[in-house]
Order: C-alpha cells, then structure tokens, then sequence
C-alpha cells in the first residue's frame, strides 16, 4: 500500500475536491425548497483555531460536520454523535462542549478551539498534549482528542487541579480502553505535579 | 430505527428579543421548537422521532441571562446554564441545594450548554416513547413500558395514568423544594406559576410535561428569600456517576431550630411524572427533632400509595432510604 495514502489524507482529499462539494451543494438544493422565509443567513464566518473561515452552514448543522466535514478538521472525532461519549469535545470560548450537540450557527459569535489548534507556531506541542504522550495516556487513541480539549478547559481555569477535581473536570469524556488513571497522570504531569 | 449522522432539513431562527421569539414561536405553533442548550433537542432530530419545521434558538436573548438579587430572593435568566448554577455566589451561598442538584446533572460539557429552563421542561426518558413509538405520551393509545414484558425499571411508582414516565429532571424538585416560581411569557404578557404548579402528569394533560404551551417561553425562574441559608439535602441515585438520569432523587429544605424541626419542604424526583412533594413526611416531622429516631419513624411514609410496576420494585426501599438520610440530615 502506498504509504502516502493514509486514511485521513483519503478523507481530507474528498473534503478538498469538487465531488464532494458538488455533491453537497445538489442536496441543499434539493432539500433546501421548504425552508421559511426568514431563516439565518447559511455564509457564515466563524473563528476556529484563531482564523477567520468562511463556511457554508446549513441551519441544523452540527459544529462537529462542520469542521470535520467542511474545513477538514479531522482532529474532532465522532464517536456516538449523540453527547454521550466525549470524544468531540472542543472549546468554544474556553469552555469545553460536545461538537456533535452544538449547531455552528450557534457558535458563529465564538471563538473555537480544536485539538488542531493547541500547539504554538513554532509546533511545540501544548503542555496537555506533552504530557499525555509523557504518561503514555492514550492506548487506542480515538477518544484522545476529547480527554485533551478537556483538560485543557481545566487546566485554564484551575492551573493546579487536584486528581479528584481532575476526574471530575474529565467525566464527560469516555475511554473504551479505560485509560482514564493514565488520562489523570497526564493531567497531574501537565499542571506540574507529577515530575 | 436507525440513528442519523444529520439533522432533517429545518429552518432556524435566532431573535434577539423575548417578543420576537414568542411572535415566531406563534406563528409555527406546534410546528416550531424551542432550543435553549440544546441538549434534549438534537437526539429527537436526529432520530426523526419529533419533526419540526423551524427551530428558534433562544440563546441570542440578553434579558434572559444572568442572576439576578431581587427584592424578595433572586432571580435566575431561562438561558442561565447548570455550571453557572454550580458556580454563582449567590446561588451556592443561599441556596446550595439547587446548585448541587445542577452539579449532578449529566455531564461537565452538558452542563456547560445546558440550561435551567431546559433542565425543568425537557421531556421524559422512557425509551419507548424516545424511540418514536407512537404510545399514549407521543398521542396514541396505548403504553409499551407498562406491559408484561415492558422494561420500565426506570418508571413510575405514582400517579401514573396511562403513562408511567418519570420526571426526568434532577433541578426541577429542587426548585419545587425552594417554592420557585416560573415566568412564562407569551409575547405581549407575563404569567407567573408555582414550581409545583408547573409541572403537569399525565392524568391532566399526557402530551406535555409543563403547562408551557405554543408560543409561551420560560423567562426566569424566581427563588424567594424564605428557605435563603436552610438547612438542604440532596441526594441522587443513578447507575452511573456521569450522563445518567436519577432512578430516585431527594431534595429537602429546612427550617431547624435548636434541633427541632419547624418547617420543612421534602420532594422526590424519578418517581412520577412531576416532581413528588413528599406533604405526609413535612407534617409527620414538624415539630420532631431531627435525628435518626424520627426519620426511622417517618420514611416508610414516603412510599405509601406505591404502585410499582414490573421492574422497579426496587425504586420503594431507595426511597424510604433517601427520605431517611436526608430527614435526619447526612448520607
């Protein structure tokens, strides 16, 4: 297989191409006939990861399509696309939501932060991120996104958590692996308490 | 029934104002839907199980945010989230009981979007009407929970007519226990209810679970200064720690002087279709000291007039244990 082809490249690619672009837009027009008159405004510019983009939301879109789907921001994973797993969580406005339950047009006046835009310029990675390949948080990975976005809503807003606070800053967020211990000691290790 | 990755096609409005959202509110009647967090809505959308048209998002309205001093107790915004709750001065200095009650809501994300006027009006769990069945609650006639074979742990010990859900609302007895009372606006006036007036069961009107009706918001939630700095206890049982709804809550408010009590708000949640005022249990311990003795005395009254159904037998002995704990006062 070439080694190029990831999966995600894959998906980032149709993201990129005028298939799926022109495919979305035939079904909005199609489905789009019956809206009342009056409704938002469907352009929208919104701030994610500290860029201005301009998308194309449809009124009932999830913030977890958009970025997935839209601006190929592929870091936010769906995992049970219901606010039941966590594994969507983003920030918006330093506070940490479930993407997949949140319309975009309801955070087009926000600031949103994806696990795409923690790292600094330079790409050192954030102390959270640092720290959990430290600890050796993640096992399978794909709830990894999630449990960072989280701690980070915490670490933002109480720099010295306790484990006890840390476990209940991070109970939105499940791990099939049951890595959450390892998640605690990346916390621990990224506010500086655990060296 | 399958689950879907998107919403069905729909309209939405975001007003800025409480007038503008109850006109459009008019307009689409039952056809439009209200959304403050959110986080009750998007499950139904994405399983097609309730079909608006448009959804008008409130979250753009100032004057329904924020906490507020009146002069008689506090006045909290509709859009006011359950964090907020859990973190206000105001609130977890007087009335501690209802931040508790919001701090166990869901989980942390939910409770950053999810608002207080959602928590008090979302609509029941049982997952044969979640599913889209078309039971008595969704306008059908009959109910699936209450059968033979009907998984219904989770349902109704009281009051239950034709429909055996439960209140699935962790702050909505809190608010019953502190006498809030609700402001419902419908665009050109105000009308102000009791908490317990509020909420509605089956036997009265089985296709809602408030007295909200098209076109009416939920504004504020007012809290008067008398149970201000009571002695509170709140306690909910769930399977899970996180995400799970209550199988029984207590939340109590009290009055206690020298050891003996004199005024007393009890009520329980997840165990009918509104929150359960537990009035025998306020009578029976006005005037007794609060310890172990009365409480033993008075928590089997709690389940007096019990009809269980198949599965939730188990639902009598966690209450009259929850009603203990909290009339005696500790875990």
């Amino acid at each position: 297989m070439n080694p190029k082809l990831t999966r995600r490249r894959f998906i980032k690619g149709v993201i990129a191409s005028g298939a799926a672009a022109a495919s979305t837009s035939l079904w909005y027009s199609v489905s789009g006939q019956n809206r009342p008159a009056g409704s938002v405004e469907r352009l929208l510019s919104i701030n994610v990861n500290g860029q201005v983009r301009r998308v194309d939301v449809s009124p009932q879109e999830t913030l977890a399509h958009t970025l997935r789907y839209k601006l190929g921001l592929t870091g936010t994973k769906l995992g049970c696309n219901r606010g039941e797993c966590g594994s969507c969580t983003v920030l918006a406005d330093d506070v940490n939501i479930y993407a997949c339950s949140t319309l975009t047009h309801e955070v087009k006046n926000k600031a949103v932060l994806t696990v795409e835009g923690l790292r600094a310029a330079d790409g050192t990675l954030h102390p959270v991120q640092a720290a959990f390949i430290e600890e050796l948080s993640p096992q399978c990975g794909f709830c990894t996104s999630g449990q960072i976005m989280s701690a980070v809503a915490l670490l933002n807003t109480n720099p010295r958590p306790t484990r006890e606070e840390a476990r209940q800053a991070l109970s939105g967020n499940l791990c099939r692996c049951g890595a959450y211990d390892h998640y605690l000691n990346g916390v621990m290790r990224a506010s500086g308490q655990l060296s | 029934m399958s689950s879907h990755d998107v919403m069905p096609d729909m309209g939405l409005y975001q007003p800025v104002t409480v007038e503008d959202a109850a006109g459009i509110a008019r307009q689409f009647s039952t056809r439009g839907w209200l959304v403050g967090g959110g986080q009750d809505t998007y499950g139904w959308l994405k399983d097609r199980a309730k079909r608006p048209e448009v959804l008008i998002d409130l979250k753009g309205i100032e004057s329904m945010r924020g906490i507020r001093e009146t002069a008689d107790g506090i006045e909290i915004g509709a859009l006011v989230t359950l964090t907020e709750l859990t973190t206000n001065s105001l609130i977890t200095g007087r009335y501690s009981l209802l931040a508790e009650a919001a701090g166990r809501v869901a989980s942390p994300q939910i409770r950053n979007v999810g608002t207080i006027a959602g928590n008090v009006a979302q609509d029941v769990r049982c997952w044969y009407y979640r599913r889209g069945l078309n039971c008595y609650r969704a306008g059908g006639n009959l109910c699936y929970a209450d059968t033979p074979e009907g998984m219904n742990r989770e349902h109704a010990l009281f009051n239950a007519s034709r429909c055996v859900a439960v209140t699935a609302s962790d702050t909505g007895p809190a608010l019953v226990a502190l006498e809030a009372q609700m402001v419902i606006h419908n665009g050109s006036s105000e009308r102000v209810v009791s908490a317990e007036n509020f909420f509605v069961g089956p036997n009265i009107d089985i296709t809602h679970t408030t007295v909200l009706r098209p076109g009416e918001i939920l504004t504020a939630v007012r809290i008067p200064a008398k149970w201000a700095n009571a002695e509170f206890y709140f306690e909910k049982v769930a399977d899970r720690n996180v995400w799970d709804f209550a199988l029984v809550s207590i939340s109590a408010a009290m009055r206690v002087n020298n050891g003996v009590i004199e005024e007393s708000r009890l009520v329980a949640g997840a165990v009918e279709a509104t929150p359960r005022r537990l009035d025998r249990i306020e009578q029976a311990i006005r005037g007794k000291a609060r310890n172990q003795q009365t409480a033993d005395e008075v928590a089997a009254l709690a389940i007096q007039g019990a009809r269980p159904l198949n599965f939730n037998h188990f639902k009598m002995p966690l209450l009259e244990n929850l009603v203990n704990r909290a009339v005696r006062g500790h875990a």
